[in-house]
């Protein structure tokens, strides 16, 4: 696609129809929460639109929300749109490495100062100056601030853009941080999920096609649309939950009936994601589809809120000796109560004789 | 750390660590102290039969004034039985008790149990505006009588809204359910709360007493 070419434009090229394209537009419009009157604002706007220059910076990650993006489907129109943004610097996707690739990003930056998206994945460790990990000899920190100074607004995706995530997990050696407590004067999008599903990254970018803002966000900075609900509240298994019926364990009846996975540890209750209706592989299924309780991937601190497998209902704390410490503590307490009461009781007894 | 994260960990932890301190001080304080030596010559009697005897007639409403407490007897049996298939018989209660016990049992369907939950509400409610309004019971009622029931009936609530996920995210909820139950645990050893494990002992010593004086009752 030629930068001046418009979204429409290029679109047409592809063999998109006109009808095809309506109907993503009325899809995105859907997920985005959006009236059916706003469809053919989107169109109009997604038509028009020229592609942004987007760089990609990939920092304490394990590429799997790239893999996620690039590996989700057979090309749609959503991956024609992603294919339609001017991606000019990506560690795994892109051509160029070395100098040549540096040279890339700060070619982009110059050329597109204020008006480029940044996407993150991965956390910024902090610790020691970041210097445990670096790109280029440059810290993924300086990176960060250098990149993000020219930046129109910054779209962390996955979990450890958006709250640190695994690298942040308890001891956090690095003292990995997420984007938004490194930059403050940004317009930050968070796209949580270990990885995020495709097509909430499309269309949060489609969302910012088509107004040139942000969307509306979630008190985590989430596009509200995608993240609005919990996993339980869409599951299909719900009505189970409703009924008290529960799997007990991953091979007993409740699990070959399908029946909730509470017990089994499903963090959908606390987790807000669109995986219950957007689904992965082109809506064949999700975690709780195939059997496994959601592990709570798209919330702030997810590895560190005891296991995957103990339900949410459960305590969650040190050791059960305490309690029994607690038990030889209050006999103690109860029995020298009971002993200083007795005493008081035999010298009272022995005064009142005396006195008689 | 999470509100949830506080309610599930440190906070349920210290609320059981003063809950089984506070419950075994007390009622080995209490069990340990002897009475006076009794140097009259006993009745023929037998210490566990009246002592149980008294545990079970105490259970029961004095015959004359079965009409009159008729009200309050029946429905403080049935909100003590809704309590207890609520707090036993939910599934995830289960998990909890699982988790501190090491083994669960079998829950009851949901309906069953919201049902249990929502007419206890409904009898505390009713039970705490009478305690209010009804001249004697207003009189020999205290603080510790008014917010007994409250800090019994602020776990249920909390415990419907999170299950029907009314009022807040679901997390909020729980977190809420929890701190209302760690609550309830700090309070149960120092207020009337603690009666749950007084009472049978406390009838089981009245009732011996009774017997060795020759005292029908």
């Amino acid at each position: 696609m030629r930068k001046d070419q418009t979204l429409g434009e290029y679109l047409q090229a592809r063999g998109v129809s006109r009808r095809g394209f309506l109907k993503f537009c009325s899809a995105t419009a859907s997920l985005m929460a959006l009236p059916p009157t706003s469809v053919a604002q989107v169109a109009n706007a997604l038509a028009a639109a020229r592609r942004p220059s987007v760089i990609w910076l990939s920092f304490q990650e394990c590429t799997g929300c790239t893999e996620s993006l690039t590996r989700s489907h057979a090309p749609t129109v959503e991956s024609l749109i992603f294919d339609a943004i001017s991606l000019d610097y990506h560690h795994t996707l892109q051509a160029a490495s070395g100098e040549g690739a540096e040279a890339a990003r700060h070619a982009a930056m110059e050329e597109n100062r204020g008006n480029y998206l940044l996407v993150v994945d991965g956390s910024i460790p902090t610790r020691d100056n970041g210097y445990y990990s670096t790109i280029a000899g440059i810290s993924n920190l300086d990176m960060l601030h250098e990149t993000a100074e020219g930046a129109a607004a910054i779209i962390a995706v996955g979990t450890c853009a958006s709250f640190g995530g695994i690298p942040a997990a308890y001891p956090n050696p690095t003292g990995a941080k997420p984007v938004s407590e490194i930059i403050t004067d940004k317009p930050i999008i968070n796209v949580s999920g270990c990885p995020p599903i495709p097509v909430v990254i499309t269309g949060t970018l489609a969302q910012y096609l088509t107004f040139g803002t942000i969307p509306e966000l979630d008190p985590l900075g989430r596009p509200a649309a995608f993240f609005g609900q919990t996993i339980h509240d869409r599951c299909y298994r719900r009505p189970f939950y409703e009924r008290g019926q529960f799997a007990h364990s991953f091979d007993d009846e409740g699990a070959r009936k399908g029946w909730c996975l509470y017990e089994l540890g499903c963090k959908g209750p606390t987790t807000y994601n669109a995986c219950a209706t957007l689904k992965w592989n082109e809506g064949t299924s999700f975690p709780i589809g195939s059997g496994h309780g959601c592990i709570g991937c798209a919330e702030p601190g997810f590895w560190d809120h005891g296991g995957f497998y103990k339900p949410i209902s459960a305590g969650l704390w040190g050791s059960r000796e305490t309690l029994v410490g607690a038990a030889v503590a209050g006999a103690a307490l109860g029995i020298g109560t009971a002993m200083a009461a007795r005493a008081r009781k035999n010298k009272a007894l022995r005064e009142a004789e005396g006195d008689s | 750390m999470t509100l949830l994260d506080f309610a599930r960990g440190p906070g349920l932890q210290w609320s059981l660590v003063i809950l089984v301190v506070g419950i075994i001080w007390r009622l080995l304080g209490a069990l340990m102290i002897t009475a006076r030596r009794d140097l009259a010559k006993p009745r023929p009697h037998s210490r566990l039969r009246d002592g149980v005897g008294v545990i079970a007639s105490r259970s029961l409403p004095a015959h004359v004034f079965e009409k009159r407490i008729r009200f309050q007897h029946v429905s403080g049996y049935a909100w003590h039985i809704g309590l207890f298939v609520t707090v036993l018989f939910f599934g995830p209660h289960i998990q909890f008790f699982e988790s501190i016990l090491g083994f669960g049992w079998p829950n009851l369907p949901n309906g069953v149990v919201v049902f249990a939950g929502a007419v206890t509400i409904a009898l505390l409610i009713a039970l705490f505006i009478r305690r209010m309004t009804n001249p004697v019971q207003k009189l020999i009622s205290n603080f510790d009588d008014y917010f007994s029931m409250i800090m019994v009936i602020l776990p249920l609530v909390t415990g419907i809204l999170a299950f029907a996920h009314i009022g807040a995210r679901y997390e909020t909820l729980l977190a809420l359910h929890l701190l209302s139950i760690e609550a309830m645990f700090v309070w149960f050893p120092f207020g009337k709360l603690m009666h749950t494990a007084m009472s049978f002992p406390a009838r089981f010593q009245a009732g011996s007493g009774f017997g060795r004086r020759g005292v029908k009752a």
